[in-house]
């Protein structure tokens, strides 16, 4: 397909965009594209992250998610407002503070908001277990897997659960 | 004054092109995002908070059995020139010696290092463990770095999220927080004028580039690092995987290009390729980027068996050791910084040639 512009070169770059509520579609090569200021590869790759968080906010009808800008994390005391001109979150409680706003944020940047890779295994408090007795654990302290187990039914870890269980039936 | 001799290897036993296809991949790096539960994030953290991130971590350093024989550094201790030193070895990010600069004497930020390993303190997030290899070897990279990370969890709180995955101060970087990279040397797409259409490619399958230096960095020399843009969602090996893939497609597309200019340019190819390797072997003076961009058309006249004798690993070599902060480190600043990169180019290539 030849570029819709010079009629020369080859078309390379497809533009869809909606205008005024209908689909048109472009069809470009790379220099036309460049001078028309379709953006290339170069140019959303440094794109930044601060410019597209603001750009969240900006454009069509303010949206009902808006007016939470201020409220602050309980914990570090970081606002929504903080970290859309920052880029960087206050603290790891952030997450839970603005739950809502990252898990669409996190869709966003990454296509999904579920960790699907390794898991953590969290650490038991230190004033309940002394750490070194917790590295031990790892590699199936019997006594202390039960204890993990504990912790994990508490803290609704299910997944977790099922895999200390699992790991309590081998040693047993 | 900063001991590099107590690195193991220098921090630079990628150097020596052992990893597979290392005539085009230079060096896979992995990194994986860690910070601790209830300590705030860099752009909340107080001093305090920095100095008890770095007394965690080097005990949790000390402990752990991949990083002995390790050595740390500092960054409060150094000077701009050390420290750009460690950056320029790829040690240090960037955004360690901005955080070291920005927050003179009482940044906490340190980088803990062993032979394969090492861990940047207090940078963007409280902990970035890295590794970094010779040549293509992502799944060598990252058993080294996830023995580390283990054994660092086992006595380091970590923010890990159930739904969310490891928590960063950036969430570009949350789930896995790992970014595996490859530093590649494209010249054969940079001369065939493919690489406009390979890298908007690479951007559509989920893969970003940068310059030699990550993030924000110029391209010069034809080496480009390519790495996966998105850390949530996908398994760590899942992540690899699909680089791996793309990597191999790249160098596959790279080792065609060559083989046309070869077939149809062997003659300007040649010259090029012996023009640079002239002008690195007599000139007395020498730019960085024109050195870089030199160093490129060897590189390539190497990998098309054009120049014989000369091995990869005396170009990794040149392309470390010719920079800035190394040619300073090298004697006294005396001279002008391009005549001395001249002078070392000159010996290098001289021995080089001696010995074949």
């Amino acid at each position: 397909m030849k570029c819709e512009h010079c009629s020369e070169r080859e078309a390379v770059i497809h533009l869809t965009q909606i205008v005024n509520n209908s689909v048109t579609t472009m069809h470009l090569c790379e220099p036309c594209a460049a001078e028309k200021g379709v953006e290339t590869t170069a140019s959303v790759a440094k794109f930044p992250l601060g410019d597209f968080l603001a750009s969240l906010g900006k454009g069509g009808s303010p949206e009902p998610a808006e007016t939470g800008l201020d409220i602050p994390c309980r914990v570090c005391g970081a606002t929504l407002r903080d970290f859309r001109q920052a880029g960087r979150l206050g603290c790891a409680r952030c997450y839970e503070s603005f739950e809502p706003h990252l898990r669409d944020l996190l869709r966003r940047l990454h296509g999904s908001a579920t960790h699907v890779g390794e898991v953590y295994r969290a650490l038991a408090p230190a004033s309940a277990a002394p750490v070194p007795a917790l590295a031990r654990g790892r590699d199936g302290d019997l006594a202390q897997l039960r204890e993990d187990l504990r912790r994990a039914v508490e803290t609704e870890n299910f997944e977790l659960a099922a895999e200390l269980r699992d790991k309590i039936r081998v040693l047993e | 004054m900063m001991d590099l001799t107590l690195v193991p290897d220098g921090g630079l036993g990628w150097l020596d092109a052992s990893g597979p296809m290392a005539n085009v991949v230079l060096s896979t790096r992995i990194r994986l995002a860690r910070n601790l539960t209830s300590v705030p994030f860099a752009t909340r953290a107080a001093e305090t908070d920095r100095r008890r991130i770095l007394r965690d971590v080097e005990r949790a350093w000390q402990e752990a059995a991949t990083a002995r024989g390790g050595v740390r550094f500092l960054l409060d201790e150094l000077s701009a020139d050390e420290r750009q030193l460690l950056h320029e070895r790829h040690l240090v990010s960037k955004e360690l010696m901005a955080a070291a600069a920005e927050r003179a004497g009482q940044s906490g930020a340190a980088v803990f290092l062993s032979a394969h390993v090492g861990v940047m303190v207090n940078e963007e997030d409280h902990l970035r463990l890295q590794t970094l290899v010779s040549g293509f070897a992502p799944g060598q990279a990252y058993g080294q770095l996830d023995r580390l990370d283990h054994e660092l969890g086992a006595v380091l709180p970590y923010a890990f999220h159930r739904e969310f995955g490891y928590l960063t101060a950036c969430p570009t970087n949350a789930g896995t927080g790992l970014r595996a990279s490859v530093l590649i040397h494209l010249p054969g797409l940079v001369l065939t004028k493919e690489i406009a259409k390979v890298l908007q490619g690479l951007t559509q399958v989920g893969l970003t580039f940068r310059g030699l230096y990550g993030e924000g960095s110029e391209v010069v020399g034809n080496f480009f690092q390519l790495s996966n843009q998105t850390t949530l969602g996908k398994s760590e090996e899942d992540l690899l995987d699909h680089l791996g893939k793309i990597v191999r497609q790249v160098v596959a597309y790279e080792e065609q290009a060559r083989q046309v200019l070869l077939r149809d340019a062997s003659t300007i190819i040649e010259d090029k390729v012996w023009r640079a390797y002239a002008t690195l072997r007599y000139a007395r003076r020498l730019e960085f980027e024109e050195c870089m961009n030199l160093l490129s058309g060897v590189r390539l006249g190497v990998g098309l068996k054009l120049i014989p004798g000369l091995s990869v690993y005396t170009l990794n070599k040149l392309l470390i050791f010719t920079q800035p902060a190394h040619l300073a480190a090298l004697e006294e600043r005396t001279t002008h910084d391009a005549e001395l990169r001249a002078v070392y180019v000159r010996r290098l290539l001289d021995d080089e040639a001696a010995a074949a």
